[in-house]
């Protein structure tokens, strides 16, 4: 029988990028096949063409042994394809149900009556009436689940599903996929999780570059294997910190209350929190329940308009003070958003390095110093691997893990008594993440204070001294790693604990 | 169909500058077309508006007396412009800058003393400074939007000038004219060109200009600003405030405004008049866009516009062409050269495609 879909020698150039180069591709029904690479590697360019975002320049796609030419989405949902994206496309202010009807043919009391069956039969379970805004990452994903369901699709494919879930979500989310491939639906999983891709997946398909290095049953093998194939080179080890001596409490948030005025945005209530010299503290919880307004108040991009001793830095209080300040008394802080917040992207490396080097000696009388900014810049470059044309190269050129890796360059080489970093690796490929974490704890075992914020847990477990977790602006006791678990962290994340 | 604009990457210099040549291109163009259709001799209106400015010593001396004011504001606004802060107002501040200059040689007509003239130069950027300087106070304390504020401001400052020219301010022996006394020998700037008009405020404008470069290119506080326009979200999280940006960015543009306010009633006018407001603060606006914000290309941009309100004026003359169709002319010129930056910059997609 010929395979559900088959992709021959696929090719899709943009510009001078070579995206995907003469990838062949086979789904069966009934698997669970997953698509492994870096980012960059060119998966989500592959999935575009499956789904018929774009058209591949070269190359042949299949449908049940058939040649098609997929120009649009609504093609490929008529033959069966159904996605669900990395980010929902649901609107907040509707129902579930009536989210659904926009695209789904069929009267209310029909669908919400599909919902629910669907949900029983796949472990979906999802309030059709629910307005969208009140669910948890997990529901909304499930509705996107069950949106794409109800249209019978053969097809599923899946961009980074788990990484917006709390551990928990992710244990159902598999097995409603086990169950949907129980009942002969093809499943592309898209993830650069190894163990997860070892846990669900019958195959994988492993990009590198835009081509495809591997075709492999990734039972067999190694986590460690699959990364080695897909990076290109053996990984490099993990980093757990060894414990270490401690120094003074350098960043102390005390009962830090803040209300935001933004109808959208979260408010934080009683958040408390130490770091001290040399410990890493790890934030963990998925983003949105306040992780953005913590990192502001902590940088000082958001200053307390009273209070300013709920937020000490070194001793001193500085929640009064605005990001100049509290910088100048010793604080750094990598954001989560580099283009635009971390760096401007129309301006050169050089200029980007003056951006909060300019105390370093690369200002003198109020002047720039270019020799000593073009220095300071090459330094960066060099000590952090920024893969660029040189300092004069504009930010925006770089791919965001280069330029994650400068802005933490840029940030480390402050040398901070406090470092703050919000999602180090968000979007950087594996081989810059290990490096990345690598750096932050030779930084902690320096001696600094530093405070991470992110959503992959693993991170946290492999470079933290303690986690806290903050859900719904409430931020949870701390607790050391060594004594607590991934599930203890997960109920946390999702407010179950009592 | 969706179209979207996609950023070009890379673009080279000679680009970049062929969006003013173009602009120049279509709106004389489209000039030709529109002058044709009032039925008035399109050749010989193109002919007073382009060419007759550089023809004979007289024509070209009015267009440096011209740039100079031009030159001046439009470095001052192109300092805010580049900081996404919008200071529309420079014609109010100019007439306010004027004012306070004028102050000192209409209370002591015949006064001679040698810092006469100093001081009202210094007096006129402060009123100039000062005028912007209230929008900025709005602005940080209230955000009230600084476009809408520096364009009443202009409003209320024509009627103070208005007011005093019509009342206190009037030359006694001046027949009812609303206008001043003639000022002393003493507030008036030297002539730098003899037989002219063109005084030294044109080498101060050329000097202020490459201020504004150091500033802009080679000052940490440049940097600052241009940080703020580029990406306000970076400048928060480096720490520059934006209430800095905007203080320094409308107390410059009013202080070169104020500036030329001076100027023009210390030159060419020698006393105070109702037409010291004559749109530079305007026009000012499309040499700093025309220039690109940048000092230099301001210095262009400015002798470019110079040239054309000299030719507008020729126009008027030689080819019947009315007062509206040079300020028809001038918004073209800025139309056409925002379009063309805009397709320069950006690559244009068409998508047939619905995307998901």
């Amino acid at each position: 029988m010929a395979p559900l879909l088959q992709l021959s020698g696929v090719s899709k150039r943009y510009g001078g990028v070579q995206a995907n180069s003469g990838i062949d591709l086979s789904v069966d029904a009934g698997t669970i096949h997953a698509i492994l690479g870096e980012n960059g590697a060119g998966k989500s360019t592959l999935m575009k063409l499956i789904y018929g975002v774009e058209r591949p320049d070269e190359g042949q796609v299949f449908w049940q042994g058939g040649a098609v030419a997929l120009s649009s989405p609504s093609d490929a949902r008529r033959l069966g394809i159904g996605m669900v994206f990395q980010h929902f496309s649901l609107f907040e202010t509707l129902s579930v149900v009536q989210n659904m009807a926009l695209i789904v043919p069929g009267s209310k009391t029909e669908l919400a009556m599909r919902i629910r069956d669907l949900g029983a039969a796949f472990g979906l379970s999802v309030d059709p009436q629910a307005m969208v805004h009140s669910l948890s990452v997990g529901e909304r994903q499930r509705v996107e689940i069950i949106r794409c369901l109800l249209l019978n699709p053969k097809l599923l494919i899946l961009d980074e599903p788990t990484s917006v879930l709390p551990p928990q979500s992710v244990a159902l989310l598999f097995d409603t996929l086990r169950a949907l491939r129980a009942k002969g639906m093809a499943i592309l999983f898209i993830s650069h999780k190894l163990e997860e891709i070892r846990e669900l997946c019958d195959c994988a398909t492993i990009l590198r570059q835009g081509k495809v290095t591997a075709r492999l049953d990734p039972r067999q093998g190694t986590a460690h294997d699959l990364a080695t194939l897909m990076i290109g080179r053996p990984m490099p080890p993990p980093v757990h910190p060894t414990p270490h001596g401690l120094g003074e409490e350098r960043l102390a948030l005390s009962n830090l209350t803040f209300a935001n005025e933004d109808p959208f945005g979260v408010s934080l209530k009683d958040v408390s929190l130490s770091v001290r010299g040399g410990e890493i503290l790890g934030i963990a919880g998925i983003s949105g329940n306040g992780q953005q307004e913590l990192a502001a108040l902590i940088s000082g991009e958001i200053a307390l308009k009273s209070g300013a001793s709920a937020v000490t830095l070194i001793g001193q209080p500085v929640g009064n003070l605005g990001a100049a300040a509290r910088r100048k008394r010793g604080l750094a802080f990598v954001p989560e958003d580099r283009l635009g917040r971390g760096a401007v992207p129309d301006m050169s490396l050089a200029d980007n390095a003056l951006l909060t080097a300019h105390s370093r000696g690369l200002v003198q009388n109020g002047f720039i110093n270019r020799k000593a900014e073009r220095a300071f810049t090459a330094d960066c470059i060099a000590r952090f691997d920024v893969r660029t044309a040189g300092p004069q190269a504009e930010a925006g050129s770089l791919s965001g893990g280069n330029l994650q890796k400068f802005i933490m360059g840029r940030e480390m080489m402050l040398e901070p008594s406090v470092l703050l970093v919000a999602q180090p690796t968000w979007g950087v490929d594996i081989g810059a993440a290990s490096e990345i974490r690598q750096r932050l704890v030779a930084m902690r075992n320096a001696g600094a204070a530093i405070v991470v914020i992110s959503e992959e847990i693993d991170e946290l477990f492999e470079i933290c001294d303690r986690l806290q977790v903050l859900h719904k602006g409430h931020l949870s006791p701390s607790q050391d790693v060594a004594a607590t678990s991934v599930e203890q962290i997960g109920t946390y994340m999702i407010g179950a604990a009592a | 169909m969706k179209i979207t604009f996609e950023r070009r990457t890379a673009l080279s210099r000679p680009v970049l500058f062929a969006a003013p040549v173009i602009a120049l291109g279509l709106a004389m163009l489209t000039s030709l077309i529109l002058f044709a259709a009032l039925g008035k001799p399109a050749g010989q209106a193109l002919y007073s508006l382009l060419l007759e400015p550089f023809v004979g010593w007289y024509n070209i001396s009015e267009v440096l007396l011209k740039m100079g004011p031009l030159m001046l504001i439009a470095q001052g606004l192109a300092i805010g412009f580049r900081a996404n802060v919008f200071n529309i107002g420079a014609e109010g501040q100019l007439i306010i800058g004027a004012l306070f200059a004028s102050a000192l040689p209409i209370y002591f007509p015949e006064g001679s003393s040698p810092l006469m003239l100093p001081a009202m130069i210094a007096l006129g950027a402060l009123g100039g400074a000062a005028w912007a300087g209230i929008a900025a106070g709005l602005r940080v304390r209230f955000n009230a939007n600084e476009i809408l504020v520096t364009l009443m401001l202009t409003l209320i400052a024509t009627q103070v000038l208005n007011y005093l020219l019509l009342g206190p301010w009037k030359d006694p022996n001046g027949f009812n004219f609303p206008q001043s006394v003639i000022f002393p020998d003493a507030a008036l700037l030297p002539i730098l060109l003899s037989g002219t008009r063109v005084n030294i405020s044109v080498l101060a404008a050329l000097l202020l200009s490459a201020l504004a470069y150091v500033m802009m290119r080679h000052r940490f506080s440049g940097y600052q600003l241009l940080v703020g326009g580029l990406a306000p979200r970076a400048a928060r999280y480096a720490g520059f405030t934006e209430a800095r940006a905007v203080w320094v960015s409308l107390l410059l543009g009013g202080l070169m405004a104020g500036l030329a306010g001076a100027c023009e009633v210390a030159g060419p006018l020698g006393q105070l008049q109702r037409s010291v407001s004559t749109g530079y603060g305007y026009s000012a606006i499309i040499v700093a866009y025309l220039g690109g914000l940048n000092p230099l290309g301001i210095v262009v941009s400015a002798f470019l516009m110079a040239a054309l309100f000299i030719g507008g004026d020729n126009a008027m003359v030689s080819a019947d062409l009315p007062v509206a169709a040079v300020f028809v002319f001038q918004g073209l010129l800025l139309v056409f050269y925002l379009a063309s930056l805009t397709f320069i910059r950006h690559r244009v997609i068409f998508n047939t495609a619905a995307r998901a």
